[in-house]
Parts: structure tokens; sequence; C-alpha cells
């Protein structure tokens, strides 16, 4: 089983982010692997344990997305491949979908390729979905589990997360799963994985490299990002003798609001 | 020639997504600014009804897509349908769902162009949908716009927009379509029904609880439990059924924080958050939740917001319209019963 793991860069989730003018920034929050691509780095680490194999990371992004490779590495990962040209600034996921297809045909052999379900940070959710159509593979999308998977069949059956419930789904490989939480509980990496990470060669690909020579222009432009209005809210506090008389009150307060 | 826009009807196991009528508003309003026709999609088998529907809420046409091989939600055949319908369409909305996301961006794959998920307002600017959109697990927003490209592909975060009223002397054509499914390689082999009960994303009232909820000393577990992290999953248990009791009088959702999914208490598929479901009912009840920032990004666009927390200082008071500051094991069930001799009467 070759498994290509697609990775992202994103501030910590517990950063205060803020914008000035236009520009996001985070303070001084480390930047980490996207919490959702963790759960995707490990559901490929388990199904090499089991049916061997080899897994690489990849990241389309500036130089500094090799941190987000070098934990990716540094939890097992066998390689990791980064993806930058200047070319690439801008690009939203009609772009950025094209481009991780062009890597993963580069790639070859792969049998799977497993995504998070978005990034913590621009949070579209849909670039998983993108490059299983551009390399007309299907697309298993919110995997909550992988019921089977039988690499010499080149079948694989899953678990996806609809809102209404789970959907059972089997199909052929290769194919492309994005998953979710439920999925697994990451591995913290190991000493000697860190270590091997921070050694490690990340070699860089770029639009040329890929044969990507006409990038297309991004589809859509964010022109402008703000803070959300301020919630304007001045708690009020319901206080009574007993819980009954604080349990009427604020039912009072409710109605009266019109809440309910 | 007339714009079109197009829009998805989602609908799972007979039921349509109710964020399907709100994209049918927003359809409405478009065309208001930009002139044209709202036209419906509705694919699946044996779903004439929702076309019914979708006239009532809105739309002045239907496109029917309906045919055995569209009985199980699969993206591949959907997202082929749509391309062939959208390919000279002004805008594709959906209602954002788990199924719609990939839909959209599948479809802006086929027609090369732009996609914009989750959209919870928009204006027009030069011709285009200026869309805003929440992003850093709604910390930030941003305005997103596909101005070249057609069709323009949105999806409509769910309670961001208003329902309109159905009218059922509305009449509008009912179009069957020819399809091109293209080649189907999966199989859905099964569904397992999550317990959730009223979905997150559509309830208006959500109950939630916190660890706060497992918090009952005086609770003293059955003597046969004897494992500690056992015991308090049992203490949670009656906690939550405290939470269950009062989400149920007001036809509410179960939510649940983190911490308490991570603990055992409660199934992941109730979880609130940065890491769960984005919600934004119109009253959020919190019980022995903290308020921590990942959990603020799930439900701080919730019109009302109650919380009720032992400690005076927890974060969540910050963003509550209305606080009490006591033990939940002592407030919920009088807080239950006062809701019941009111909401009865
Ligand atoms: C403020 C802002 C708003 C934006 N809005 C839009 C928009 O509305 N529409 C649009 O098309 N684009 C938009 N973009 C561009 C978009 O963020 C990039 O194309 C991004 O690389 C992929 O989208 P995402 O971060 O939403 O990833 P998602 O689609 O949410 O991520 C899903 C998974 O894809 C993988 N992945 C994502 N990015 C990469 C990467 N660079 N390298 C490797 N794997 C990756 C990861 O496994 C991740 O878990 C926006 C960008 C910004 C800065
Ligand atoms: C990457 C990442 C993603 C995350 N995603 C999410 C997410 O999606 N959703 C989420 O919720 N969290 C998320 N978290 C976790 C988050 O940081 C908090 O740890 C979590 O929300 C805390 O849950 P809590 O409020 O129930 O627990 P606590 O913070 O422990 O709070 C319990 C509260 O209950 C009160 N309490 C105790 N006993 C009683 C009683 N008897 N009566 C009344 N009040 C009582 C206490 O005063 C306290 O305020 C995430 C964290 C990370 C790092």
């Amino acid at each position: 089983m070759n498994i290509v793991v697609c990775v992202k860069q994103t501030p910590d989730t517990a950063a205060i982010v803020t914008v000035e003018d236009g520009v996001v920034s985070w303070g001084d929050a480390p930047v980490v692997l996207n919490p959702w691509d963790e759960y995707a780095v490990e559901e490929a680490l388990r199904i090499k344990e089991a049916h061997g194999g080899e897994i690489t990371a990849i990241s389309l992004g500036p130089e500094d997305a090799k941190e987000a490779l070098k934990q990716a590495l540094a939890m097992g990962c066998d390689q990791a491949i980064l993806i930058s040209d200047p070319v690439f600034a801008g690009a939203d996921t009609l772009v950025v979908s094209k481009i991780l297809a062009a890597s993963i045909d580069k790639i070859e052999g792969t049998d799977l390729v497993i995504f998070g379900r978005a990034s913590v940070d621009s949070d579209t959710g849909v670039t998983g979905p993108q490059v299983a159509r551009r390399l007309g593979w299907p697309a298993l999308s919110l995997v909550a589990a992988i019921s089977s998977l039988d690499p010499e069949g080149k079948t694989i059956a899953v678990e996806r997360m609809l809102d209404e419930g789970r959907q059972l789904v089997s199909s052929p490989l290769p194919a492309v799963v994005s998953v979710v939480k439920e999925i697994n509980e990451p591995r913290y990496p190991s000493f000697m994985g860190i270590r091997k990470a921070s050694r490690a060669e990340i070699p860089l690909w770029t639009a040329a490299e890929l044969g990507l020579d006409e990038i297309s222009d991004p589809a859509v432009m964010w022109p402008d990002i703000m803070a959300p209005p301020k919630i304007e809210t001045e708690v009020e506090m319901i206080e009574g003798e007993t819980p009954e008389e604080i349990a009427a009150r604020l039912v009072d307060r409710l109605m009266e609001e019109k809440v309910i | 020639m007339a714009n079109k826009i197009l829009v998805y009807i989602d609908h799972f196991a007979g039921q349509v997504v109710p964020a399907s009528w709100e994209a049918v508003g927003v359809g409405t309003s478009l065309a208001e600014e930009l002139g044209g026709d709202v036209v419906a999609v509705v694919l699946g088998h044996e779903v004439e009804e929702f076309a019914q529907n979708a006239i009532q809420f809105g739309a002045g046409g239907v496109l029917v897509g309906d045919a055995p091989e569209l009985k199980d939600y699969r993206p591949e055949p959907f997202a082929s349908v749509l391309s062939q319908l959208a390919a000279e369409a002004e805008v594709l909305l959906f209602p954002t769902t788990s199924r719609t996301r990939e839909l959209a961006g599948m479809v802006a794959v086929d027609l090369e162009t732009g996609v914009i998920p989750d959209v919870v307002a928009f204006e027009i600017k030069d011709g285009s949908v200026l869309a805003t959109r929440p992003i850093y697990a709604g910390k930030l927003l941003t305005k997103v716009v596909c101005s070249e490209k057609r069709p323009q592909i949105l999806t409509l975060r769910g309670r961001a927009f208003p329902k309109p009223e159905p009218d059922p002397g509305r009449s509008g054509e009912i179009t069957p379509i020819e399809m091109e499914l293209g080649e189907i390689t999966t199989e859905v082999t099964g569904y397992s029904e999550s317990k959730v009960g009223v979905s997150l994303t559509d309830a208006a009232i959500i109950v939630s609880g916190g660890r706060g909820v497992s918090n009952n000393p005086q609770l003293s577990p059955p003597a046969e439990i004897t494992d500690e992290s056992e015991q308090e999953i049992w203490r949670a248990q009656q906690g939550f059924a405290l939470v269950g009791e009062l989400a149920q009088v007001l036809g509410a959702a179960m939510g649940a924080s983190r911490a308490a999914v991570d603990a055992g208490y409660i199934p992941y598929e109730h979880q609130v958050g940065q890491t769960g479901k984005v919600v934004s009912p119109d009253l959020y009840i919190a019980c022995g939740i903290s308020g921590a920032i990942q959990h603020l990004a799930g439900m701080r666009t919730s019109k009302t917001i109650v919380a009720i927390n032992r400690d005076s200082e927890a974060p969540i008071f910050k963003l509550a319209r209305f606080g009490i500051v006591g033990d939940l094991f002592d407030l919920l069930p009088p807080l239950t019963q006062a809701f019941k001799d009111r909401l009865g009467s």
C-alpha cells in the first residue's frame, strides 16, 4: 500500500488570531501540522503497520510549510516533499487541487491518498474531493472508520460520517479519503522520530518539475479579511433564594425577550 | 438570456435538509438583484414531492433527475449531473451539509470555476456575489469573490439566512431531465443511524453539557462499578440524563464539549466546537462548560446563550446573555419543570 498524505501548516488552534489591514497574525503562537491532518497521518501509519508500503507526506506552501512536513516525518512518514513556487501564491482550492493532483501523478504507484477533513485556518474542506475529481478516483470524504482494506484485491470499505449518521461505502483503489477525528487517536512523535525528522532532507518540487508551465489563475480571491462584529452582550446574572426561584426567573426572562 | 440561478435541494432518507429552503430564499434575493430565474435541482430516486415543495418555497421551476442509481447519495454521479446542468448557470447554490461541500468542490473542478464554501452573508459587487465566510473557526471573517469564472458556486451555512414562508398557491414547471451519470465504481452497502435525535446543525435550541456534568460527588455509583473512570462515566450519565430531559421539554438537540466527548460521556456526534459541529441556534444552554476558545468557536453565533456554571469566573459568562452561578444538578430539574409548566400552558 503506497499512501500519500496531504498536509497543511496552520497556526495553533489556541492562538489569539487578529487581523490588521487585511493581514492576519497570531502573535508568537506556534505554527503546527493542521490538527485534522494528524488524523490523516496516523491513519496512514496504521495502514502501513498492517499492510506495509511507503508513506509520502506532501505539502504545498511557502518554505516554512516544512515544519508541518517535519511533524509528519516525526510521527513516522517515510518521506516528505515540499511543493513550492512563487507562482503558487494566491492559489485557491481550484488551483491547489490541480497542483496536488499533478504531484500525486508524479509520485506514481499511489494506492490511497489521505486528507484531513478541512484546514483550521481557511477551512474550505473541498481540497480532498477536488483532488479526487482531478485524478478520476473515488472521493471518500469524512471517513470515520476504514472497515476493510484489501491491497491485493484493490478494494477499500469505509464508514462515512454524514450529518444524519454513518454511510457504509465500498470502493475500488486507488481512492482519495478525507478523515474525521473519530477515526483514530494520533500518536505523539517519538524522540527518535523527531531526531530523524530534524535531519531529513525534504526535496522541493516547483511548477516546472511538475510540468505545470501554465498555472491557471485562481478563480476566487479574498479581497478582505476582518474581525467579526463584537458580540455586544452584557451578561445578566439570574439570582434567587432557591433553585426553583432561579429557574422560574430565567424562564420569565427568556419569555419576556421572546427567545422562546 | 436570463441569468440562471440554480439551487441544489439536499435531502437524506426522505427528508429535505431545511437549509435547502433557505438557499432557495437566497436564490430569490439574488434573482431580484442580478435578474434571472431561480431553478431548483432535485436529484435522487422517487423525489418528486420535494420538487413541489421547492416551488412553494419560491423556485420558479424545478429540474428533477430521477434514477435508481441515485437512490443512495454518492458524490461522483451527483456531481456529474450537476455539472451538466450548471455549465451555463450564473450561480449554483447549495446548503452547507456533509454532502454538499464535496459536491460543490467537484462541480467546480468539472467546470473550472471557483467555489466559496459555508457562506454566512453576501452582497452584490460589480455584478458578482461578494460572499462573507468565517475562517479560523469563526475568529475572523473573510470576503470572497469569484469575479470572472461562471458559475459562481456557493454553499450557504444553515440558519445564516431566513427561511422563506412556503406558499401552497405557487405554481411552477417541474421538468424531468436526461442525465449522463458516468461510470459509478463505488457501492453504498448500508447505513448506521446516529442517535443524535434532533440534528445539531438544524436545531433552533441546543442544550449542551461539559465536564461539569459528571461532577456530583453526592451521587454514588452502584457497587458493581469499581473502576474509577467507569464511576465517572456513570456520574456523567446521570448528569446527561438531566441535560436530556431539559432538551426534550424544549424540543432541543443535545450538544457537548470536547472534554465530555473525550472522557467518553457522550458520542462525538454531539460535540460542538472547532473540531466538532458549528451551530447557531436561537438558544444555546451551556451546562458545566467552561467556555474554552475552541468550544466558543462552534457556538458563538448562537442568538441567545445561557450559561450555568459553578464558577462565576468561567469565560463562558463573557459570551452569555443570561448566566446562573450554581450547581447544574440543583438547577436543571427545576428548570425543566419550569419550562414544562410554562410551555405546557
Ligand atoms: C482568507 C482566505 C480565504 C480563502 N477562501 C477560499 C475560498 O472561499 N475558496 C477557495 O477555493 N479557496 C479559498 N482560499 C484558498 C485556500 O485556502 C487554499 O487553496 C488552501 O491551500 C486549500 O484550502 P483550505 O486551506 O481551505 O484546505 P481544506 O480544503 O479545508 O483542507 C482539507 C485538507 O486538504 C489538505 N490540504 C489543504 N491545503 C493543502 C496544501 N496547501 N498542501 C497539501 N495539502 C493541503 C489537508 O489534508 C487538509 O486537511 C482562501 C484562502 C484564504 C487565505
Ligand atoms: C486542537 C483542539 C481542538 C479542540 N476542539 C474543541 C471542540 O471542538 N469543542 C470543545 O468543546 N472543545 C475543544 N477543545 C478543547 C477545549 O480546549 C477545552 O478543553 C474543552 O472545551 C473543555 O470542556 P469543558 O468546558 O466541558 O471542560 P472544563 O474546561 O473542565 O470545564 C468544566 C466546567 O464545568 C464547571 N462545573 C463543574 N462542576 C459543575 C457543576 N456541578 N455544576 C455546574 N458547573 C460545574 C466548572 O466550573 C468548569 O467551568 C479543543 C482543543 C484543542 C487543543
